[in-house]
Protein backbone atom coordinates (compact mmCIF):
# COMPACT_ATOMS: atom_id res chain seq x y z
CA UNK A 1 0.00 0.00 0.00
CA UNK A 2 1.71 2.84 -1.25
CA UNK A 3 1.40 5.92 1.14
CA UNK A 4 0.31 9.42 0.23
CA UNK A 5 3.48 11.10 -1.09
CA UNK A 6 4.09 8.30 -3.36
CA UNK A 7 0.81 8.67 -4.64
CA UNK A 8 1.51 11.93 -5.23
CA UNK A 9 5.21 10.99 -6.54
CA UNK A 10 3.17 8.62 -9.11
CA UNK A 11 0.91 10.93 -10.61
CA UNK A 12 3.27 14.14 -10.93
CA UNK A 13 5.70 11.42 -12.80
CA UNK A 14 2.48 10.47 -15.07
CA UNK A 15 1.92 13.98 -15.84
CA UNK A 16 5.47 14.97 -16.67
CA UNK A 17 6.12 11.67 -18.91
CA UNK A 18 2.71 12.18 -20.31
CA UNK A 19 2.84 15.43 -21.38
CA UNK A 20 6.45 15.44 -22.23
CA UNK A 21 5.55 12.99 -25.04
CA UNK A 22 2.76 14.94 -25.91
CA UNK A 23 5.38 17.87 -25.92
CA UNK A 24 7.23 16.58 -29.24
CA UNK A 25 4.11 14.57 -30.50
CA UNK A 26 1.57 16.91 -30.89
CA UNK A 27 0.85 18.57 -34.19
CA UNK A 28 0.05 21.68 -33.02
CA UNK A 29 2.44 24.26 -31.66
CA UNK A 30 0.56 26.38 -29.35
CA UNK A 31 -0.41 22.69 -28.33
CA UNK A 32 2.69 21.83 -28.06
CA UNK A 33 3.86 24.45 -25.33
CA UNK A 34 0.78 24.08 -23.42
CA UNK A 35 1.56 20.44 -23.10
CA UNK A 36 4.96 22.18 -22.30
CA UNK A 37 3.69 23.92 -19.46
CA UNK A 38 1.73 20.69 -18.30
CA UNK A 39 5.24 19.05 -17.95
CA UNK A 40 6.95 21.95 -16.20
CA UNK A 41 3.94 22.39 -13.46
CA UNK A 42 4.71 18.16 -13.27
CA UNK A 43 8.19 19.33 -11.97
CA UNK A 44 7.05 21.78 -9.62
CA UNK A 45 4.87 19.43 -8.05
CA UNK A 46 8.03 17.26 -7.82
CA UNK A 47 9.84 19.84 -5.85
CA UNK A 48 6.67 20.25 -3.67
CA UNK A 49 6.89 17.00 -3.10
CA UNK A 50 10.71 17.38 -1.84
CA UNK A 51 10.00 20.30 0.46
CA UNK A 52 11.37 22.41 -1.80
CA UNK A 53 9.01 25.21 -2.09
CA UNK A 54 10.80 27.92 -3.14
CA UNK A 55 12.72 25.88 -6.24
CA UNK A 56 8.32 24.99 -6.66
CA UNK A 57 7.17 28.43 -7.22
CA UNK A 58 10.06 29.83 -8.85
CA UNK A 59 9.57 26.91 -11.74
CA UNK A 60 5.95 27.95 -12.06
CA UNK A 61 7.45 31.88 -11.84
CA UNK A 62 10.05 31.69 -14.17
CA UNK A 63 9.02 28.59 -16.54
CA UNK A 64 5.61 28.75 -16.68
CA UNK A 65 4.99 32.74 -15.91
CA UNK A 66 7.64 33.85 -18.42
CA UNK A 67 9.55 31.40 -20.81
CA UNK A 68 6.64 29.31 -22.19
CA UNK A 69 4.30 32.60 -22.38
CA UNK A 70 7.34 34.02 -24.65
CA UNK A 71 6.70 30.79 -26.45
CA UNK A 72 3.57 31.56 -26.95
CA UNK A 73 3.52 34.60 -27.73
CA UNK A 74 6.55 34.10 -30.18
CA UNK A 75 4.28 30.71 -31.77
CA UNK A 76 1.07 33.02 -32.11
CA UNK A 77 3.06 35.55 -33.70
CA UNK A 78 4.12 33.34 -36.49
CA UNK A 79 1.57 31.78 -38.92
CA UNK A 80 -1.37 30.39 -37.64
CA UNK A 81 -1.00 27.33 -39.14
CA UNK A 82 2.68 26.61 -39.23
CA UNK A 83 4.01 23.43 -39.04
CA UNK A 84 0.94 21.75 -38.55
CA UNK A 85 1.33 19.54 -41.91
CA UNK A 86 5.01 19.96 -42.74
CA UNK A 87 6.92 16.44 -41.57
CA UNK A 88 8.04 16.35 -37.75
CA UNK A 89 11.67 14.75 -38.36
CA UNK A 90 13.94 16.39 -40.71
CA UNK A 91 17.26 14.17 -42.26
CA UNK A 92 19.35 14.41 -39.07
CA UNK A 93 16.95 11.79 -36.94
CA UNK A 94 19.31 9.32 -36.86
CA UNK A 95 21.89 11.25 -35.58
CA UNK A 96 19.61 12.56 -32.80
CA UNK A 97 18.53 8.95 -31.66
CA UNK A 98 22.28 8.10 -31.54
CA UNK A 99 23.09 11.25 -29.25
CA UNK A 100 20.03 10.03 -27.46
CA UNK A 101 21.07 7.01 -26.97
CA UNK A 102 24.60 7.48 -25.79
CA UNK A 103 22.60 9.53 -23.26
CA UNK A 104 20.63 7.70 -22.10
CA UNK A 105 23.25 5.13 -21.56
CA UNK A 106 25.60 7.25 -19.37
CA UNK A 107 22.69 8.25 -17.56
CA UNK A 108 21.98 4.45 -16.98
CA UNK A 109 25.86 3.98 -16.08
CA UNK A 110 25.92 6.90 -13.84
CA UNK A 111 22.68 5.35 -11.88
CA UNK A 112 23.28 1.45 -11.56
CA UNK A 113 25.28 1.72 -8.52
CA UNK A 114 22.64 3.86 -6.48
CA UNK A 115 20.18 2.35 -4.32
CA UNK A 116 16.71 3.44 -4.16
CA UNK A 117 15.19 2.50 -0.64
CA UNK A 118 13.43 5.05 1.80
CA UNK A 119 15.34 4.19 4.03
CA UNK A 120 18.59 6.64 2.32
CA UNK A 121 16.59 9.24 2.22
CA UNK A 122 18.60 12.38 3.78
CA UNK A 123 16.54 14.01 6.98
CA UNK A 124 14.11 17.00 6.00
CA UNK A 125 16.07 20.24 7.22
CA UNK A 126 15.11 22.13 10.10
CA UNK A 127 14.59 25.69 10.41
CA UNK A 128 13.38 28.00 7.70
CA UNK A 129 15.17 26.89 4.69
CA UNK A 130 14.39 29.74 2.38
CA UNK A 131 16.15 31.75 4.84
CA UNK A 132 19.09 29.23 4.33
CA UNK A 133 18.91 29.34 0.91
CA UNK A 134 19.38 33.16 0.99
CA UNK A 135 22.26 33.22 3.15
CA UNK A 136 24.24 30.61 1.18
CA UNK A 137 23.85 32.40 -2.05
CA UNK A 138 25.19 35.88 -0.41
CA UNK A 139 27.70 34.64 2.15
CA UNK A 140 31.31 35.19 1.04
CA UNK A 141 32.31 31.50 2.46
CA UNK A 142 29.51 29.78 -0.15
CA UNK A 143 28.03 30.68 -3.25
CA UNK A 144 28.35 35.13 -3.44
CA UNK A 145 30.78 34.53 -6.64
CA UNK A 146 28.22 31.97 -8.67
CA UNK A 147 25.75 34.49 -7.82
CA UNK A 148 27.60 37.54 -8.71
CA UNK A 149 29.01 35.98 -12.40
CA UNK A 150 25.40 34.55 -12.78
CA UNK A 151 24.36 38.03 -12.18
CA UNK A 152 26.75 39.53 -14.48
CA UNK A 153 25.99 36.90 -17.29
CA UNK A 154 22.29 38.08 -16.94
CA UNK A 155 23.72 42.41 -17.40
CA UNK A 156 25.74 41.24 -20.12
CA UNK A 157 22.75 39.43 -21.97
CA UNK A 158 20.36 42.30 -21.00
CA UNK A 159 22.44 44.81 -22.67
CA UNK A 160 23.52 42.73 -25.74
CA UNK A 161 19.66 42.42 -26.01
CA UNK A 162 19.39 46.52 -25.89
CA UNK A 163 22.30 47.28 -28.34
CA UNK A 164 20.70 44.50 -30.95
CA UNK A 165 17.13 46.23 -30.41
CA UNK A 166 18.67 49.97 -30.57
CA UNK A 167 17.29 52.25 -32.91
CA UNK A 168 20.51 53.49 -34.44
CA UNK A 169 19.71 57.01 -36.25
CA UNK B 1 -19.04 31.30 27.62
CA UNK B 2 -18.70 28.21 24.61
CA UNK B 3 -21.16 30.77 22.77
CA UNK B 4 -18.77 33.48 22.86
CA UNK B 5 -15.67 31.26 21.53
CA UNK B 6 -17.94 30.28 18.76
CA UNK B 7 -18.54 34.10 18.27
CA UNK B 8 -15.33 35.10 18.24
CA UNK B 9 -13.38 31.69 16.61
CA UNK B 10 -16.11 30.34 14.81
CA UNK B 11 -13.18 28.27 12.75
CA UNK B 12 -11.86 27.03 15.57
CA UNK B 13 -14.33 25.81 17.44
CA UNK B 14 -15.74 24.05 13.92
CA UNK B 15 -12.48 22.41 13.61
CA UNK B 16 -12.35 21.09 16.36
CA UNK B 17 -16.04 19.95 16.79
CA UNK B 18 -15.24 18.07 13.42
CA UNK B 19 -11.96 17.12 14.48
CA UNK B 20 -13.78 15.12 17.80
CA UNK B 21 -16.83 13.99 15.66
CA UNK B 22 -14.66 12.38 13.16
CA UNK B 23 -11.82 10.84 15.76
CA UNK B 24 -15.42 9.63 17.50
CA UNK B 25 -16.44 7.34 14.46
CA UNK B 26 -12.97 5.78 14.65
CA UNK B 27 -11.14 7.05 12.08
CA UNK B 28 -7.48 7.27 11.91
CA UNK B 29 -5.69 10.29 12.29
CA UNK B 30 -4.51 10.61 8.79
CA UNK B 31 -7.82 10.37 7.25
CA UNK B 32 -9.73 12.83 10.04
CA UNK B 33 -6.69 15.36 9.43
CA UNK B 34 -7.31 14.36 5.24
CA UNK B 35 -11.32 14.93 5.43
CA UNK B 36 -11.36 18.17 7.68
CA UNK B 37 -8.57 19.75 5.12
CA UNK B 38 -10.89 19.15 2.36
CA UNK B 39 -13.84 20.23 4.32
CA UNK B 40 -11.72 23.31 4.50
CA UNK B 41 -10.77 23.86 1.43
CA UNK B 42 -14.16 23.27 0.08
CA UNK B 43 -15.62 26.29 2.76
CA UNK B 44 -13.36 28.52 1.54
CA UNK B 45 -13.57 28.27 -1.85
CA UNK B 46 -17.56 28.19 -1.75
CA UNK B 47 -17.15 31.61 0.67
CA UNK B 48 -14.70 33.32 -1.90
CA UNK B 49 -17.67 32.62 -4.76
CA UNK B 50 -20.19 33.63 -2.75
CA UNK B 51 -18.81 36.84 -2.07
CA UNK B 52 -18.37 36.98 -5.40
CA UNK B 53 -21.58 36.82 -6.13
CA UNK B 54 -22.49 40.06 -3.72
CA UNK B 55 -19.06 41.75 -5.51
CA UNK B 56 -21.58 41.68 -8.78
CA UNK B 57 -23.65 43.86 -6.77
CA UNK B 58 -20.84 45.96 -5.23
CA UNK B 59 -19.44 46.33 -8.84
CA UNK B 60 -22.84 47.38 -10.36
CA UNK B 61 -24.11 49.63 -7.97
CA UNK B 62 -20.87 51.53 -7.37
CA UNK B 63 -20.65 51.92 -11.01
CA UNK B 64 -24.08 53.49 -11.58
CA UNK B 65 -23.12 56.08 -8.79
CA UNK B 66 -19.66 57.21 -9.93
CA UNK B 67 -21.82 57.74 -13.19
CA UNK B 68 -25.05 59.33 -11.89
CA UNK B 69 -27.66 56.65 -11.90
CA UNK B 70 -29.09 54.29 -9.87
CA UNK B 71 -28.23 50.90 -10.47
CA UNK B 72 -29.82 47.55 -9.97
CA UNK B 73 -33.10 48.69 -7.69
CA UNK B 74 -35.68 46.11 -8.65
CA UNK B 75 -35.14 42.48 -7.09
CA UNK B 76 -35.02 42.73 -3.78
CA UNK B 77 -34.03 45.83 -1.30
CA UNK B 78 -31.30 47.86 -3.25
CA UNK B 79 -31.54 45.46 -5.77
CA UNK B 80 -29.38 43.33 -3.76
CA UNK B 81 -30.70 40.15 -5.23
CA UNK B 82 -30.05 41.12 -8.60
CA UNK B 83 -26.68 38.76 -8.75
CA UNK B 84 -29.27 36.10 -8.63
CA UNK B 85 -31.12 36.58 -11.50
CA UNK B 86 -28.19 37.32 -13.27
CA UNK B 87 -26.89 34.00 -12.93
CA UNK B 88 -30.10 32.32 -13.76
CA UNK B 89 -29.89 34.01 -17.02
CA UNK B 90 -25.94 33.48 -17.55
CA UNK B 91 -26.31 29.61 -16.92
CA UNK B 92 -29.64 29.18 -19.16
CA UNK B 93 -27.70 31.13 -21.71
CA UNK B 94 -26.96 28.71 -24.76
CA UNK B 95 -23.26 28.05 -24.92
CA UNK B 96 -21.73 29.14 -27.77
CA UNK B 97 -18.58 27.79 -28.82
CA UNK B 98 -17.39 29.01 -32.13
CA UNK B 99 -17.25 26.72 -34.93
CA UNK B 100 -13.48 27.31 -36.15
CA UNK B 101 -12.24 27.20 -32.23
CA UNK B 102 -10.06 24.79 -30.69
CA UNK B 103 -12.67 23.02 -28.20
CA UNK B 104 -10.31 21.96 -25.31
CA UNK B 105 -8.29 24.93 -25.29
CA UNK B 106 -11.02 27.09 -25.28
CA UNK B 107 -13.25 25.34 -22.65
CA UNK B 108 -10.28 25.12 -20.33
CA UNK B 109 -9.40 29.25 -20.43
CA UNK B 110 -12.29 30.38 -18.82
CA UNK B 111 -11.53 27.10 -15.83
CA UNK B 112 -7.95 28.41 -15.59
CA UNK B 113 -8.69 32.12 -15.32
CA UNK B 114 -11.03 31.52 -12.39
CA UNK B 115 -8.34 29.22 -10.69
CA UNK B 116 -5.44 31.64 -11.03
CA UNK B 117 -8.24 33.80 -8.80
CA UNK B 118 -9.06 31.39 -6.34
CA UNK B 119 -5.88 29.47 -5.60
CA UNK B 120 -4.76 32.81 -3.99
CA UNK B 121 -7.42 32.84 -1.25
CA UNK B 122 -5.11 29.59 -0.31
CA UNK B 123 -2.44 31.90 1.41
CA UNK B 124 -4.76 34.46 2.59
CA UNK B 125 -4.25 35.43 6.34
CA UNK B 126 -7.69 36.46 7.36
CA UNK B 127 -6.93 36.37 11.30
CA UNK B 128 -3.69 35.17 13.16
CA UNK B 129 -4.95 31.43 13.07
CA UNK B 130 -7.76 31.50 10.20
CA UNK B 131 -5.41 30.94 6.88
CA UNK B 132 -5.30 28.25 4.39
CA UNK B 133 -1.59 27.55 4.41
CA UNK B 134 0.74 29.72 5.44
CA UNK B 135 3.62 29.67 2.79
CA UNK B 136 7.05 30.48 3.78
CA UNK B 137 7.35 31.98 -0.10
CA UNK B 138 4.47 33.55 -0.06
CA UNK B 139 4.46 36.36 -1.94
CA UNK B 140 6.15 34.42 -4.98
CA UNK B 141 3.43 32.39 -4.87
CA UNK B 142 1.32 35.60 -5.95
CA UNK B 143 3.31 36.22 -9.09
CA UNK B 144 2.78 32.46 -9.63
CA UNK B 145 -1.03 33.15 -9.40
CA UNK B 146 -0.44 35.54 -11.77
CA UNK B 147 1.09 33.63 -14.62
CA UNK B 148 -2.23 31.43 -14.88
CA UNK B 149 -4.06 34.66 -15.01
CA UNK B 150 -1.86 35.46 -18.05
CA UNK B 151 -2.03 31.90 -19.12
CA UNK B 152 -5.53 32.02 -19.72
CA UNK B 153 -6.11 35.17 -20.85
CA UNK B 154 -3.80 33.65 -23.94
CA UNK B 155 -5.62 30.88 -23.73
CA UNK B 156 -8.98 32.41 -24.55
CA UNK B 157 -7.63 34.58 -27.19
CA UNK B 158 -5.73 32.61 -29.54
CA UNK B 159 -8.45 29.54 -29.42
CA UNK B 160 -11.69 31.81 -30.00
CA UNK B 161 -9.99 32.05 -34.00
CA UNK B 162 -10.93 35.73 -33.90
CA UNK B 163 -8.42 38.44 -34.82
CA UNK B 164 -10.00 40.92 -31.96
CA UNK B 165 -9.79 38.22 -29.18
CA UNK B 166 -6.16 37.74 -30.00
CA UNK B 167 -4.93 41.31 -30.59
CA UNK B 168 -7.16 41.47 -27.00
CA UNK B 169 -4.18 38.83 -25.54
CA UNK B 170 -1.39 40.21 -27.29
CA UNK B 171 -1.82 43.53 -25.82
CA UNK B 172 -2.80 42.31 -22.48
CA UNK B 173 0.46 39.60 -22.34
CA UNK B 174 2.02 42.73 -22.54
CA UNK B 175 0.92 44.55 -20.03
CA UNK B 176 0.83 41.47 -17.65
CA UNK B 177 4.42 40.85 -18.54
CA UNK B 178 5.74 44.59 -18.31
CA UNK B 179 3.55 45.58 -15.46
CA UNK B 180 4.97 42.82 -13.64
CA UNK B 181 8.61 44.00 -12.50
CA UNK B 182 7.16 46.84 -11.01
CA UNK B 183 4.64 44.82 -8.87
CA UNK B 184 7.53 42.13 -8.31
CA UNK B 185 9.92 44.93 -6.81
CA UNK B 186 7.38 46.37 -4.57
CA UNK B 187 6.50 43.40 -3.20
CA UNK B 188 9.85 43.00 -2.19
CA UNK B 189 9.80 45.89 0.01
CA UNK B 190 7.61 44.37 2.71
CA UNK B 191 9.58 41.53 2.27
CA UNK B 192 12.70 43.30 2.98
CA UNK B 193 11.04 45.04 5.83
CA UNK B 194 9.75 41.72 7.52
CA UNK B 195 12.74 39.22 6.49
CA UNK B 196 9.92 37.06 5.57
CA UNK B 197 8.28 36.41 2.24
CA UNK B 198 4.76 34.79 4.25
CA UNK B 199 1.98 36.74 4.55
CA UNK B 200 1.05 36.03 8.03
CA UNK B 201 4.50 37.08 8.97
CA UNK B 202 4.41 40.23 7.23
CA UNK B 203 0.87 40.62 8.96
CA UNK B 204 2.58 39.95 12.04
CA UNK B 205 5.70 42.23 11.73
CA UNK B 206 2.81 45.33 10.63
CA UNK B 207 0.53 44.68 13.98
CA UNK B 208 3.51 44.65 15.97
CA UNK B 209 4.79 47.59 14.73
CA UNK B 210 3.42 49.96 12.27
CA UNK B 211 1.34 49.64 9.36
CA UNK B 212 3.80 49.38 6.14
CA UNK B 213 2.15 52.32 4.37
CA UNK B 214 3.43 54.82 6.74
CA UNK B 215 6.96 52.82 6.27
CA UNK B 216 6.75 52.82 2.34
CA UNK B 217 4.29 54.69 1.12
CA UNK B 218 5.37 55.47 -2.46
CA UNK B 219 5.76 51.77 -2.34
CA UNK B 220 2.23 51.15 -1.68
CA UNK B 221 1.03 54.01 -4.52
CA UNK B 222 3.32 51.94 -7.14
CA UNK B 223 1.74 48.53 -6.08
CA UNK B 224 -1.70 49.78 -6.47
CA UNK B 225 -0.52 51.10 -9.80
CA UNK B 226 0.33 48.02 -11.38
CA UNK B 227 -1.71 45.83 -9.11
CA UNK B 228 -4.40 47.61 -11.17
CA UNK B 229 -2.64 46.67 -14.78
CA UNK B 230 -2.03 43.13 -13.59
CA UNK B 231 -5.92 43.28 -13.33
CA UNK B 232 -6.26 44.81 -16.50
CA UNK B 233 -8.85 46.92 -15.47
CA UNK B 234 -9.16 50.88 -16.48
CA UNK B 235 -6.77 53.19 -17.36
CA UNK B 236 -5.31 49.91 -18.15
CA UNK B 237 -7.99 48.07 -20.18
CA UNK B 238 -6.85 48.19 -23.21
CA UNK B 239 -6.74 44.08 -23.49
CA UNK B 240 -10.68 44.32 -23.42
CA UNK B 241 -10.98 47.83 -25.26
CA UNK B 242 -14.60 47.71 -26.09
CA UNK B 243 -14.53 50.47 -28.78
CA UNK B 244 -11.80 49.04 -30.39
CA UNK B 245 -11.59 45.37 -30.07
CA UNK B 246 -14.70 45.09 -28.32
CA UNK B 247 -13.59 43.68 -25.40
CA UNK B 248 -11.12 41.65 -26.29
CA UNK B 249 -10.19 38.14 -25.78
CA UNK B 250 -13.70 36.86 -24.02
CA UNK B 251 -15.44 38.14 -27.05
CA UNK B 252 -16.48 34.51 -28.50
CA UNK B 253 -17.36 33.46 -24.95
CA UNK B 254 -20.92 33.57 -23.51
CA UNK B 255 -23.09 32.14 -21.13
CA UNK B 256 -21.04 30.96 -17.89
CA UNK B 257 -18.28 30.63 -19.78
CA UNK B 258 -18.03 34.55 -19.91
CA UNK B 259 -19.44 34.57 -16.55
CA UNK B 260 -16.23 32.74 -15.12
CA UNK B 261 -14.04 35.66 -16.97
CA UNK B 262 -16.39 37.94 -14.85
CA UNK B 263 -16.82 36.55 -11.67
CA UNK B 264 -12.86 36.39 -11.58
CA UNK B 265 -12.26 39.68 -12.40
CA UNK B 266 -14.63 40.89 -10.03
CA UNK B 267 -13.00 38.08 -7.23
CA UNK B 268 -9.37 39.13 -8.43
CA UNK B 269 -10.07 42.94 -7.62
CA UNK B 270 -10.85 42.10 -4.56
CA UNK B 271 -8.52 39.62 -3.77
CA UNK B 272 -6.17 42.76 -4.50
CA UNK B 273 -7.82 45.46 -2.06
CA UNK B 274 -7.53 42.78 0.26
CA UNK B 275 -3.73 41.77 -0.73
CA UNK B 276 -2.65 45.85 -0.27
CA UNK B 277 -4.47 45.82 3.08
CA UNK B 278 -2.41 42.75 4.21
CA UNK B 279 0.47 43.73 2.65
CA UNK B 280 0.43 47.56 3.48
CA UNK B 281 -2.30 48.27 6.23
CA UNK B 282 -1.72 45.55 9.07
CA UNK B 283 -3.49 42.66 8.01
CA UNK B 284 -6.09 41.56 10.55
CA UNK B 285 -4.76 44.28 12.92
CA UNK B 286 -7.03 47.45 13.83
CA UNK B 287 -3.92 50.01 13.52
CA UNK B 288 -3.24 49.14 17.56
CA UNK B 289 -6.93 49.63 18.42
CA UNK B 290 -7.18 45.81 19.36
CA UNK B 291 -4.21 47.06 22.24
CA UNK B 292 -7.13 48.80 24.04
CA UNK B 293 -10.08 46.71 22.94
CA UNK B 294 -8.78 43.10 23.30
CA UNK B 295 -12.11 41.68 22.13
CA UNK B 296 -11.02 42.94 18.57
CA UNK B 297 -8.17 40.74 19.09
CA UNK B 298 -9.92 37.83 18.13
CA UNK B 299 -10.08 35.70 14.80
CA UNK B 300 -14.02 36.79 14.00
CA UNK B 301 -13.15 40.70 14.24
CA UNK B 302 -9.33 39.93 12.50
CA UNK B 303 -11.24 38.10 9.15
CA UNK B 304 -14.13 41.03 9.74
CA UNK B 305 -10.57 43.60 9.62
CA UNK B 306 -8.99 41.93 6.89
CA UNK B 307 -12.54 41.73 4.28
CA UNK B 308 -13.10 45.01 5.52
CA UNK B 309 -10.16 46.70 4.14
CA UNK B 310 -10.13 44.28 1.09
CA UNK B 311 -13.40 45.68 0.50
CA UNK B 312 -11.78 49.70 0.72
CA UNK B 313 -9.11 48.31 -1.50
CA UNK B 314 -11.29 47.10 -3.86
CA UNK B 315 -13.32 50.30 -3.93
CA UNK B 316 -10.20 52.17 -4.65
CA UNK B 317 -9.56 49.85 -7.48
CA UNK B 318 -13.47 50.67 -8.59
CA UNK B 319 -13.02 54.45 -7.58
CA UNK B 320 -9.98 54.79 -10.41
CA UNK B 321 -11.25 52.35 -13.02
CA UNK B 322 -14.71 54.04 -13.42
CA UNK B 323 -12.72 57.77 -13.32
CA UNK B 324 -9.91 57.73 -15.44
CA UNK B 325 -10.06 56.84 -19.16
CA UNK B 326 -8.31 54.53 -21.03
CA UNK B 327 -4.49 55.45 -21.89
CA UNK B 328 -2.78 54.33 -25.30
CA UNK B 329 -0.72 51.15 -25.29
CA UNK B 330 2.59 53.49 -26.17
CA UNK B 331 2.09 55.44 -23.38
CA UNK B 332 1.46 52.81 -21.41
CA UNK B 333 4.60 50.86 -21.92
CA UNK B 334 6.41 54.11 -21.93
CA UNK B 335 4.90 54.23 -18.85
CA UNK B 336 6.02 50.69 -16.94
CA UNK B 337 9.73 50.75 -18.62
CA UNK B 338 10.63 54.65 -18.11
CA UNK B 339 9.07 55.11 -15.27
CA UNK B 340 7.32 52.81 -12.98
CA UNK B 341 9.96 50.00 -13.47
CA UNK B 342 13.41 52.46 -12.69
CA UNK B 343 11.19 54.15 -9.66
CA UNK B 344 10.65 50.52 -8.34
CA UNK B 345 14.32 49.71 -8.01
CA UNK B 346 15.73 53.22 -6.82
CA UNK B 347 13.00 52.65 -3.54
CA UNK B 348 14.29 48.80 -3.07
CA UNK B 349 17.48 50.13 -3.19
CA UNK B 350 17.27 52.82 -0.94
CA UNK B 351 14.72 51.58 1.10
CA UNK B 352 16.95 48.20 1.52
CA UNK B 353 20.05 50.57 2.68
CA UNK B 354 17.88 52.90 5.20
CA UNK B 355 16.48 49.54 6.35
CA UNK B 356 19.75 47.92 6.96
CA UNK B 357 20.98 51.39 8.55
CA UNK B 358 18.18 51.95 10.72
CA UNK B 359 16.63 48.49 12.02
CA UNK B 360 18.26 48.70 15.26
CA UNK B 361 16.71 52.06 16.07
CA UNK B 362 13.33 53.17 17.65
CA UNK B 363 10.08 52.77 16.07
CA UNK B 364 9.55 56.63 16.49
CA UNK B 365 13.37 56.98 14.51
CA UNK B 366 13.05 54.22 12.07
CA UNK B 367 9.40 55.13 10.77
CA UNK B 368 10.02 58.35 10.24
CA UNK B 369 13.27 57.98 8.28
CA UNK B 370 11.63 55.05 6.12
CA UNK B 371 9.01 57.74 5.44
CA UNK B 372 10.82 60.58 4.38
CA UNK B 373 13.16 58.41 2.43
CA UNK B 374 10.13 57.47 0.04
CA UNK B 375 9.22 60.80 -0.06
CA UNK B 376 12.54 61.76 -1.09
CA UNK B 377 12.66 59.09 -3.86
CA UNK B 378 9.68 60.24 -4.58
CA UNK B 379 10.32 64.07 -5.31
CA UNK B 380 13.64 63.74 -6.59
CA UNK B 381 11.90 61.55 -9.66
CA UNK B 382 9.29 63.75 -9.89
CA UNK B 383 12.33 66.67 -10.50
CA UNK B 384 13.76 64.33 -13.14
CA UNK B 385 10.38 64.44 -14.59
CA UNK B 386 9.98 68.10 -14.21
CA UNK B 387 13.10 68.76 -15.82
CA UNK B 388 13.02 66.17 -18.58
CA UNK B 389 10.05 68.57 -19.60
CA UNK B 390 11.32 71.50 -19.55
CA UNK B 391 14.15 70.69 -21.90
CA UNK B 392 11.84 69.10 -24.02
CA UNK B 393 9.22 72.92 -24.18
CA UNK B 394 12.60 74.30 -24.41
CA UNK B 395 13.78 72.61 -27.62
CA UNK B 396 10.52 72.81 -28.75
CA UNK B 397 10.11 76.68 -27.61
CA UNK B 398 13.13 78.08 -29.55
CA UNK B 399 12.00 79.51 -32.78
CA UNK B 400 14.70 77.78 -35.36
CA UNK B 401 15.96 80.52 -38.07
CA UNK B 402 14.37 79.48 -41.46
CA UNK B 403 17.51 81.20 -43.27
CA UNK B 404 20.03 78.93 -41.95
CA UNK B 405 18.95 75.90 -43.95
Amino acid sequence: MPDATQVMFFLSAALILVSAVLVVTVRNLIHAALWLIATLFGVAMLYVLLEAGFLAVVQVVVYIGAIAIMFIFAVMLTRRDLLSQSPQTNANWPVALGVSALALVGIAYIVRGFVFSLERTPAPLTGDTLQMLGEALTSPSLFVLPFEVASVLLLAALIGSVYLAWNKK
Amino acid sequence: MSFWNFWTDPIGVADAWLRGLFAGWGMPEFWVSLLVSLIGIVVLVVFALVLDIMLVWVERKVVARFQGRLGPNRVGPFGLFQPFPDIVKLIIKEDITPAGADKVVFNMAPVISAMSVIILWAIFPLAARVYGTDLNVGVLYLIAAGAFGTLSVIMAGWSSNNKYALLGAFRSVATMISFEIPLVVTLLIPVVITGSMSLKAISEAQINSVPFFLVAPLAFLIFLISAIAELGRSPFDLNEGESEIVSGFHIEYSGMKFGWFYAGELLHSYTVGGLMGILFFGGWGWFGLEKVLPWLDTPFFGAISVLGKALIGYWIIMWIKYTVPRIRIDHMLAFNWKFLTPLSFALLMVMAVVHSLLKEQALWIYVPAMFLSNILVGWVTLEILRNNARQQRDAVKTPEPVAQH
